[in-house]
């Protein structure tokens, strides 16, 4: 495919993709090459190996990013990725794990200092858990906050609120109380696929 | 101020005193935001600092899932409140890349020139901010000169000081009249060297901003790279790294500029690399006046970028795109990028995942300061107590941004 698009351009991926496969060996799950960018998931067990050997041996000395993104229907609903970054070659690559609420995820604090934070953030956020990492608190949430906020069954407008109590002199938490329902518009075009009846149209199917 | 300790001690001799912990935060004018730090100190030296963070988490990334890529955009504004073009930049071009479409060529150089207009913008707040907390007043007052002549630049562009929302996937929202570039590039050539250097001969090689900034939080190049540091802090230690220069995006690949780098990776190295940014920044914008082709600024793709006021009132077809563009937002191939830019602050990335329909599935946000803030502990140690903000000064940090 042409690129027409003007994001950042790296050098080359040409033989990346079949280089790294081949030194990460049965390490690797699936490797794909996707709309410029270079994923590789990897076993969820040899993830410090792999990134160790992905650091030492072909130049990936930073490790930028680390997010985690939810699948609730797969059955191992978490993906943690971690973006590398090479400064020598100039290139970016994704690493991928999957994992689901009880598997832990080795942690690469011990290749990356920076890891510390950015595990910090996938565990508050997804509760993905990441066994070695000594300092796994919550990080963005409200100290004493329950629960994985950004997990696709956590509701968006959450449980807890919270106000300044003039009576009690101190901030309360209540349960969240919603003034009028959220408001989900979709705007999906009816004809192109939405999986809900159009209104009206309740009687469509029953004559066949 | 809590937690002072005093063991058990005789009534003469030596008294024994333990370490003691104060809370700097979470409001404090050199937090530049809501920070708060557990801080153990030594006497006066630091031994342990704990960053508390997420006290303005908004939960940007979870409210974006819910909304169209294009009503998604103006949050970007919000993260990092000073240099807001910059956050946007990432992002449309995360969507761009996904749905692989060409720019018009003006608006790669529109979106150049006021990506480097939001730099001097942000710089202009973290110089006058980082003089400011190790006590000097005016060089601040002075710089808020320029940021604010940059943010009137930004509302005659755009119609707003700060939140934008004017980078859309497919080029910029609206063409800019001739006469704001006229003013710009007066201003580039004029006032603002003047204001710039007339701002940092006060500045630079004074007595006492050198002895509160050099050798202060010295950082390697090692260390600068496991802690995966980026922008001005990675340039600060040596490393000439920039985004802009090694993966250009828009139109940076037109234009010739040069990385500072420090030499010894303390404070003032990171002031100074900013200092010279500006000034690199500067000549850019100049470059883009000079190269910036007439012609659209908004893709001709009508399924993502919308259509002319006058094309609608002629066309039907034009009514019907607008209408679908502003209700249903235009779909996205599945697939998954992460997109960096050099942002002011550093590496600015985007990781989108779509699944195929009108809203992004996942929108991780990279902030710069993230991983800066968490070197904060290894940094400060061994340090005094106000070389704290002299180090958080040098970082630019904005809580926006860090906490989403």
């Amino acid at each position: 495919m042409t690129v027409l698009h003007s994001a950042p351009k790296w050098t080359s991926n040409e033989g990346v993709l079949d280089t790294l496969v081949a030194a990460l060996g049965d390490k690797v799950v699936a490797a794909k090459e996707e709309h410029g960018e270079i994923v590789i998931t990897v076993v969820r067990d040899s993830v410090e190996d792999a990134l160790r050997l992905l650091r030492d041996e072909h130049e990936y000395q930073q490790l930028m990013e680390i997010a985690g993104v939810d699948y609730p229907n797969r059955a191992e609903r978490f993906e943690v990725v971690y973006m590398l970054l090479s400064l020598t070659k100039n290139h970016r690559i994704l690493v991928k794990v999957t994992t689901d609420e009880v598997a832990t995820v080795p942690t690469v604090t011990t290749l990356w200092p920076v890891a510390g934070w950015l595990e910090r953030e996938v565990y508050d956020l997804y509760g993905v858990l990441f066994a070695g990492n000594t300092d796994l608190r919550r990080i963005l949430t409200d100290y004493g906050f329950e629960g994985h906020p950004f997990r696709k069954d956590f509701p968006l407008t959450g449980y807890q609120e919270l106000r300044y109590s003039d009576e009690e002199k101190r901030v309360v938490y209540e349960p969240v109380r919603l003034a009028q329902d959220l408001r989900q518009f979709d705007f999906t075009s009816p004809w192109e696929g939405a999986d809900y009846v159009l209104p009206g149209d309740e009687k469509a199917g029953e004559g066949k | 101020m809590s937690g002072l300790v005093l063991e058990e001690s005789p009534t003469t001799g030596d008294e024994i005193i333990t370490n003691y912990t104060i809370n700097f935060g979470p409001q404090h004018p050199a937090a530049h935001g809501v920070l708060r730090m557990v801080t153990e100190l030594d006497g006066e030296i630091v031994t342990r600092v704990d960053p508390h963070i997420g006290l303005l988490h908004r939960g940007t990334e979870k409210l974006i899932e819910y909304k169209t890529y294009l009503q998604a955009l103006p949050y970007f504004d919000r993260l990092d409140y000073c240099s807001p073009l910059g956050m946007e930049h990432s992002y449309v071009l995360a969507v761009e890349k996904l749905l692989n479409i060409a720019v018009p060529e003006r608006a790669k150089y529109l979106r150049t020139l006021f990506a480097e207009l939001t730099r001097i913008c942000n710089h202009m707040l973290n110089l006058g901010s980082h003089v400011m907390d190790v006590g000097a007043m005016t060089p601040n007052l002075w710089l808020f000169e320029i940021r604010e002549d940059c943010l009137g630049f930004f509302e005659r562009a755009s119609g707003a000081r700060m939140h934008s929302a004017w980078f859309r996937p497919g080029g910029v929202h609206q063409d800019v009249p001739q006469a704001l570039l006229d003013d710009i590039s007066a201003w580039v050539d004029k006032r603002l060297p003047e204001l710039f250097d007339d701002a940092m001969s006060l500045v630079v090689d004074n007595r006492i901003f050198k002895q509160r900034n050099v050798d202060i939080a010295v950082v390697s190049k090692e260390d600068a790279i496991k802690w995966g540091f980026s922008g001005p802090m990675i340039r600060g230690s040596g490393i000439p790294w920039d985004i802009r220069k090694a993966q250009p995006y828009d139109a940076y690949d037109q234009v010739e500029f040069d990385i500072p780098v420090g030499t010894s990776g303390d404070c003032y190295d990171r002031f100074m690399v900013r200092v010279e940014e500006v000034r690199q920044s500067a000549k850019i914008i100049k470059q883009c006046f000079e190269k910036m082709p007439a012609g659209p600024v908004l893709s001709s793709d009508r399924k993502v970028a919308p259509p002319s006021r006058g094309e609608m009132k002629a066309s039907m077809e034009a009514l019907i795109h607008h209408f679908k563009l502003y209700t249903e937002g235009f779909h996205v191939p599945a697939g998954e990028v992460y997109v960096a830019t050099e942002s002011p602050k550093g590496e600015f990335g985007v990781y989108l995942v779509s699944d195929g329909s009108n809203k992004p599935y996942r929108c991780k946000i990279r902030p710069t300061a993230f991983s800066h803030l968490q070197a904060m502990d290894f940094m400060t140690k061994g340090h005094m107590l106000p070389d704290i903000t002299a180090i958080l000064g040098a970082m630019d940090i904005v809580f926006g941004e860090c906490d989403r």
